[in-house]
């Protein structure tokens, strides 16, 4: 007993526990590991790990998205760093009083400012251009900028919007116009813009898929169902470029002989575009939906002398609800930021207007279509990175409802509380 | 049997197909009215197959098959003319596991009057009442009309699902082992209702308990391997069954 125990003492492993104890019970601790002692196996260690930093990154990655976006367009809320000292040095320049002012009181002199940037001026042309190159020393840029602005457009002339300091007051105008001689960033026609296209969408959309969800669960055959399913949710599958191109050339041509439009590209022409990407979404999940209600309400319903369209509409619908609501807004989701046939197919007119007829811009588009060529940390840039934040608003107020009206509200009414 | 029973149901040579597997045999049979008729047999012996298609429940199993006739009061149900949905309106049916709507009681057995048209609220509100009681769920639900179906009992839920098919006034109720997942308490109350609603309806129940075929039945059908055995008034099959393998199942040595 005695003998043995140098040999562990020997070995290099720290085994200090082990030393201390007699043979016997050594070989106990061996057959029966002790109940504090945990074994973990390193690879299930590691794939456990794996899966947590995989997770988290996909977290940290989702946030960090949305921290840049925002950083970027934070000079909107905040006045942001740079903003800020613009904001004083314009302010010193013209002595005239605060900046803000003056940018209200354009919008008054709306007219003016248009008929100045009608007339040909090869300077006043060549005054957005010095601000790019110069936009690494700050605050020197809209000082200069401004003295030669005054210098040609006289002295009572408010300054240009783009060497004013960015801010909400930016974005109020009825018309989107930023590379303009004199730019204006308002977001109200892209707002409305995208509400007329993804609501159109909607419409036309949301009735065919669940309509057609319906149809696949409840009445067809199983060999229409089982060819319909696989073709509709192939239309998922076609880029949409493609469909975005086929609305440009054939949709609209169509809606504007239907309708007698003015306008090739409009609201109604992008928003069926945008229907035709959102119908198999909505329509995949609706009939997921409609199926995974259970068969026995089915029977009690048709049981009780209703016929299969009353059990689908009164007892498989409402039963359903929670999963056409989700699809309805992953619908929204998708037809809200669908770029390419947006771009293609709305005629991108930023111009603020009610009528569903005219061309609209929208959110995605914008961004897709300018951000490429934009300037780095220029105005412009910052309000196309709103527009993004405006995007992550909107979907989490989208979430919202889904989480707490759709969910509680809807679901206690077709279900009783 | 006596003579002065009233048929209600009758087959003819019926025999139904699962594709190529045929799960009845020529079942010829009759059931009287305001009389209970129980279906005994062994899992898998067809007596849930036959009473579904006592109200075309069948007709919602894609590849089924039907050769005979089903006639209720002389008329064909399987005849083309027939119209499934008055078809259902006469025959209630209440299944195995209680099924009610994820909709507050009230409309749960208000679907059906809508579902026929009646659209007055005094009428509804009426009805709800009636069957209710006549389900004998009433005390225990008559405060809570408009809470969720899903938040009673099992036991609650089945006796709701009762009162809805009571609600569109049937005159003949069929009953797929209705008492199956409840507990001898529910099971109980079930089974006294089955006796009331006696007075009223013709009520054919498939069970797998003796002992409650027994109880509340007036005649019984044995079936096995979608054949019918034996059929006659309840005090004789489990007295003096005519067929040895009935005898051999409701003694218990097979089945």
């Amino acid at each position: 007993m005695q003998s043995e125990q140098p040999e562990p003492s020997n070995q290099p492993r720290p085994a200090s526990d082990a030393e201390d104890q007699p043979v016997a019970a050594r070989l106990v601790a061996a057959q029966h590991p002790p109940l504090t002692q945990k074994k973990r196996r390193i690879g299930e260690r590691l794939i456990e790990l794996g899966i947590y930093s995989v997770s988290a990154t996909s977290i940290i990655f989702i946030f960090l998205i949305f921290l840049f976006v925002f950083r970027e367009a934070s000079p909107i809320f905040f006045g942001g760093a740079d903003g800020g000292k613009k904001d004083t040095a314009v302010a010193t320049a013209p002595a005239t009083g605060p900046t803000t002012p003056p940018i209200i009181s354009n919008t008054t002199a709306d007219d003016t400012a248009e008929l100045e940037s009608e007339q040909y001026n090869p300077e006043a042309e060549a005054l957005p251009t010095p601000q790019p190159t110069a936009s690494n020393p700050p605050p020197a840029t809209p000082q200069d900028d401004a003295e030669r602005a005054r210098k040609i457009v006289g002295e009572g002339y408010p300054i240009l919007e783009h060497e004013s300091p960015v801010n909400v007051s930016y974005l109020a105008y009825d018309n989107w116009q930023p590379n303009s001689e004199h730019p204006r960033y308002g977001i109200y026609p892209i707002i409305v813009g995208t509400l007329k296209t993804t609501i159109v969408a909607m419409l036309f959309a949301v009735p065919l898929a669940i309509l057609a969800a319906m149809y696949t669960a409840f009445f067809a055959p199983k060999w229409i169902r089982e060819t319909l399913k696989p073709a509709i949710e192939l239309l998922a599958g076609i880029p949409s470029v493609v469909l975005g191109f086929f609305c440009l050339m054939t949709v609209a041509s169509v809606v504007q002989t239907l309708f007698g439009l003015d306008f090739r590209l409009n609201s109604i022409v992008g928003g069926i575009g945008l229907g035709l990407a959102v119908i198999p979404i909505v329509y995949t999940i609706c009939d997921d939906a409609l199926r995974a209600v259970p068969g026995s309400l089915r029977e009690a319903s048709l049981a009780v002398g209703a016929s299969e369209w009353q059990t689908a509409y009164r007892v498989m619908l409402p039963a359903a609800t929670p999963g056409i609501f989700a699809a309805i807004l992953l619908g929204i989701g998708r037809a809200f930021g669908e770029t390419m046939i947006a771009l293609m197919a709305t005629g991108n007119a930023g111009t603020f207007s009610w009528s569903f007829t005219e061309p609209v811009r929208t959110f995605a588009a914008t961004i897709g279509a300018e951000m490429g060529e934009v300037v780095f940390g220029s105005p412009h840039y910052q309000v196309l990175f709103f527009l993004g934040v405006l995007l992550f608003i909107f979907s989490f107020i989208i979430n919202f409802i889904t989480e707490f009206y759709v969910k509680e509200r809807l679901i206690k009414k077709f279900r009783g509380a | 049997m006596k003579k002065e029973e009233i048929t209600k149901i009758h087959t003819n040579n019926l025999s139904l197909y699962y594709g190529d597997k045929q799960a009845l045999k020529d079942i010829s049979m009759a059931m009287y009215a305001n009389k209970v008729t129980a279906f005994i047999g062994p899992s898998g012996c067809g007596k849930s197959t036959f009473i579904r298609s006592l109200n075309r429940m069948n007709d919602l199993i894609e590849g089924v098959r039907i050769t005979g006739e089903v006639k209720i009061e002389d008329v064909n149900i399987y005849a083309p003319e027939v119209s499934v949905v008055n078809l259902r309106k006469r025959v209630g049916m209440v299944f195995q596991k209680s099924n009610p709507f994820p909709k507050s009681i009230y409309e749960n057995i208000a679907y059906g009057p809508r579902i026929n048209g009646i659209t007055d609220k005094a009428q509804l509100d009426d009805i709800v009442e009636q069957s209710l009681k006549g389900a004998a769920l009433w005390n225990e639900s008559k405060d809570r009309l408009a809470a969720s179906a899903l938040s009673l009992s099992g036991g609650q839920q089945q006796r709701l699902c009762i009162a809805r098919a009571i609600a569109v006034n049937p005159d003949i109720l069929l009953m797929d082992e209705p008492c199956s997942a409840l507990d001898p308490i529910s099971t109980s109350k079930v089974e006294e209702l089955i006796l009331e609603l006696k007075e009223n309806y013709t009520i054919v129940i498939v069970t797998h308990s003796m002992q409650q075929a027994a109880r509340v039945s007036d005649y019984t059908a044995f079936f096995y391997v979608g054949e019918l055995i034996e059929f006659g008034p309840t005090r004789d099959i489990f007295t003096n069954p005519k067929k040895k393998q009935t005898e051999d199942y409701i003694t218990g040595r097979f089945g």
